[in-house]
């Protein structure tokens, strides 16, 4: 097990007064919270940041880290002593209003089961019967699996006692099936998935949110899906039919003469298969070639003689 | 590893159509009503309608509850706090999303 230095790791000094360690959590905490920040790693970092401010916002606790001593550095092997608690007592159990399971083994040696477990009188972990704890998690799909409907597999951790009465982490998959014309941010609750209830009590339920993966040719936004087509100069002038690629498959789209770049051509309920379909848009984005050959040069000329045109005129110069 | 059959489950799903009473957004976010009915004053999340009796919640309520109530512990802000944060929050993803969008037009 790793030695976790908590005042480096809140960036503190050892004889940090207690309300400079509450602000350096605040702060940090407001930086890396896995629902302000879309920083890489801030949900790892947010835990960490947690977990030493846990121990340092309590005197108690506070105490009994620092006689560990300041001799190991983070990362090093480490064993508590024997008896390094004694005389401490934990009032209030180990945990406070913080998810214990998101500690690490370092916490969890010193302040958590395997520690001071006599002292958690009542509290977070309860020791008759309770309904085991709701579960929330992500499942992030393509957007064919909404036009089609689809099974998806997720593998759920939870700790559950063992013979021995310590938590182990057991892992469980299922075979979930994801409905047809499934929306971003909706919830499939899958009752009784969630954590194992204690003693006679039922398990929690499990939740899953819909998120879609990035897809290359569309954009997604609830029910409405968004193409961007592009389209020669010619073809938005005169009027074309082109085919166009949707996630059932290709349709012939009419374009209509003096068509826009940026118009929006709807494709009634061809967006996401929900009850009520959802509309697709091809956003039409006019592309032209590069001038390369005389004769193109030449062509591009021509349109240049044939049109009294100056894109710069709403300029004002 | 032996591999074993996995279960095949399907579950309920709340969409536009089957929404949340509001016992079952307190049973999915493990709260008891008066906090639901709270963030409904405060705005955080809207029923359908105004009956208390008949209010059904869109699946995006779990989540916004979810939030607001790690804000509220995590970050030490109040109830009105972390509902500003919640809209301010959206906002960029809305407008991030939008910016994707854009960026691959341009």
């Amino acid at each position: 097990m790793e030695y976790k230095d908590y005042y480096q790791i809140l960036g503190l000094e050892r004889d940090a007064k207690q309300d400079e360690i509450k602000r350096a959590y605040r702060k940090l905490a407001r930086k890396y919270h896995p629902d302000v920040s879309k920083e890489e790693g801030a949900e790892e970092r947010f835990k960490e940041v947690s977990e030493a401010y846990e121990v340092l916002k309590d005197p108690e606790k506070r105490a009994a880290y620092d006689q560990l001593g300041s001799g190991y550095h983070a990362g090093e092997d480490f064993r508590p002593p024997p008896n390094w608690d004694q005389g401490f007592e934990f009032r209030g159990g180990g945990y406070t209003g913080a998810d214990p399971d998101a500690f690490s083994d370092f916490f969890e040696s010193l302040f958590g089961r395997g520690g001071f477990s006599q002292s958690f009188g009542g509290g977070h972990r309860r020791q008759y019967h309770a309904q085991g704890e709701n579960t929330h998690a992500r499942i992030v799909i393509d957007l064919e699996d909404s036009y089609h409907g689809a099974k998806r597999q997720i593998t759920l951790k939870h700790s559950e006692l063992g013979e021995d009465g310590r938590p182990q982490l057991r892992e469980r998959k299922l075979n979930v099936k994801i409905p047809k014309g499934v929306t971003e941010g909706q919830q499939i609750r899958l009752a009784g998935q969630g954590q194992p209830g204690i003693g006679d009590g039922k398990p929690g339920d499990l939740y899953l949110e819909i998120a879609f993966n990035p897809h290359p040719l569309y954009t997604v936004d609830g029910k409405t899906v968004y193409l961007d087509l592009p389209l020669a100069p010619w073809e938005a002038a005169l009027g074309a039919k082109v085919p166009v690629p949707t996630p059932e498959g290709s349709v012939n789209l009419t374009i209509p003469a003096g068509s826009k770049n940026g118009g929006k051509l709807r494709l009634r309920g061809r967006g996401i298969p929900a009850a009520e379909p959802g509309d697709l848009f091809a956003v039409l984005k006019i592309v032209c070639p590069p001038a390369q050959s005389e004769e193109q040069k030449a062509a591009y000329r021509a349109f240049s003689d044939a049109f009294d045109f100056n894109p710069r005129s709403g300029m004002g110069g | 590893m032996v591999e074993k059959t996995v279960k095949e489950v399907s579950g309920t799903l709340f969409d536009e159509q089957r929404l949340l009473s509001l016992s079952e957004l307190c049973r999915a976010c493990e709260l008891p009503a008066e906090v639901i009915v709270a963030l409904v004053e405060e705005g955080v999340i809207e029923p359908t309608t105004a009956k208390r009796a008949q209010w059904r919640f869109s699946a995006v309520s779990i989540r916004r509850v979810r939030r607001v109530r790690s804000l509220e512990r995590d970050l030490g802000v109040n109830l009105a706090g972390a509902a500003l944060a919640i809209e301010l929050l959206e906002e960029i993803e809305r407008l991030r999303a939008r910016l994707r969008r854009l960026e691959r037009e341009g």
